[in-house]
């Protein structure tokens, strides 16, 4: 078996930039970036799922096929989220379109 | 490969190693249905907030941002001592793992206390949808109630999850003291881990779009 452990200095330093980036995260909703609030939030959970993913679930030495499912995954979240919210966007049925 | 645990090799698999991706992808593609599972409710709040981003901005500021951030802070550092349990496994230390194990557990109460906390809240100051739900100075009680409605589901469901994940650990602890695992057999540690973090996951998305995005318009 070729296992891969990670050193506790590795899990440690993922863990303290997953704390910076929670403080970074309530800090910067209190200023005032416009439409741009909402993107800076969703960047930084972004990062913290990739760090979570990668080092913490280990999807970096994961087989391919489980690569392939957990991408997967994702697609069809973002065809579910992408797709509805095109919808209600097209039809106008949203406050200020 | 000389286990001590007969369940490190059964009959179907050809090599421990193709038995435990076997186990990893599994394990994988019920979290898959689990995003989907939840995507639905993060789908229908976006929907929502887009409906009525006032009301749900006026809401969304009365929960405490602080309490959130704390909380957050609690679930990753159980996301850390579970992966340090994991690596203790994979070293076949059974004393560590049982510790790592606790700990989790401890900060996974906590969440959960802090969780039940602001629960409370909501109850004392009439957040909670139903006939006695009021927010103040909100001329949209209905678009309000909404707020809260999504907020319960969403975080009960996350705390369900936590609690599922509780019990998940309190079997992995047992069967850690009995010494099932060891360095060459650890998958159901493992696959635990992987339900544990996913869970943390969920919370990573649900803190900012709940607690957050809505702060920086003045009330």
């Amino acid at each position: 078996m070729s296992e891969h452990i990670d050193s506790i200095k590795t899990y440690t330093l993922i863990f303290l930039a997953l704390l910076a980036l929670t403080f970074i995260t309530s800090t910067v909703a209190y200023i005032d970036l416009g439409p741009l609030n909402i993107v800076v939030a969703l960047v930084i959970a972004v990062t913290k799922m990739l760090l979570v993913a990668l080092f913490f679930m280990h999807v970096r030495y994961s087989t391919k096929l489980t690569k392939i499912v957990v991408a997967g995954g994702l697609l069809w979240l973002a065809i579910l989220l992408l797709l509805t919210m095109a919808d209600f966007v097209s039809r106008g049925w949203l406050a200020g379109t | 490969m000389a286990s001590a645990n007969p369940l490190a090799l059964r009959e179907q698999f050809d090599t421990a190693a193709q038995q435990k991706d076997a186990s990893v992808l599994a394990m994988w593609i019920f979290l898959v249905t689990e995003i989907m599972f939840f995507g639905g409710l993060f789908l229908a709040y976006t929907a929502y907030r887009s409906f009525y981003p006032e009301v749900f901005g006026a809401a969304s500021r009365t929960l405490s941002a602080t309490i959130g951030a704390v909380n957050t802070a609690v679930l990753l550092t159980s996301s850390y001592t579970m992966v340090l349990a994991v690596r203790a496994a994979q070293k076949g230390s059974r004393k560590a793992l049982i510790w790592f194990l606790i700990l989790t557990m401890i900060f996974g109460t906590v969440f959960l206390g802090v969780k039940a906390y602001e629960w409370h809240e909501k109850f004392v100051e009439h957040h909670v949808p139903g006939p006695s739900f009021h927010l103040e100075g909100e001329p949209l009680q209905g678009q309000a109630q909404l707020f809260f409605s999504l907020y319960f589901a969403m975080t009960g469901l996350h705390a369900l999850h936590m609690v599922v994940g509780m019990g998940i650990m309190t079997v992995m602890t047992w069967r850690a003291w009995l010494g099932r695992f060891n360095a060459d057999y650890y998958t159901p540690i493992d696959v635990a881990g992987l339900y544990w973090h996913f869970v943390d996951v969920i919370w990573i998305f649900l803190f900012p779009l709940l607690y957050l995005i809505d702060r920086h318009v003045p009330k």
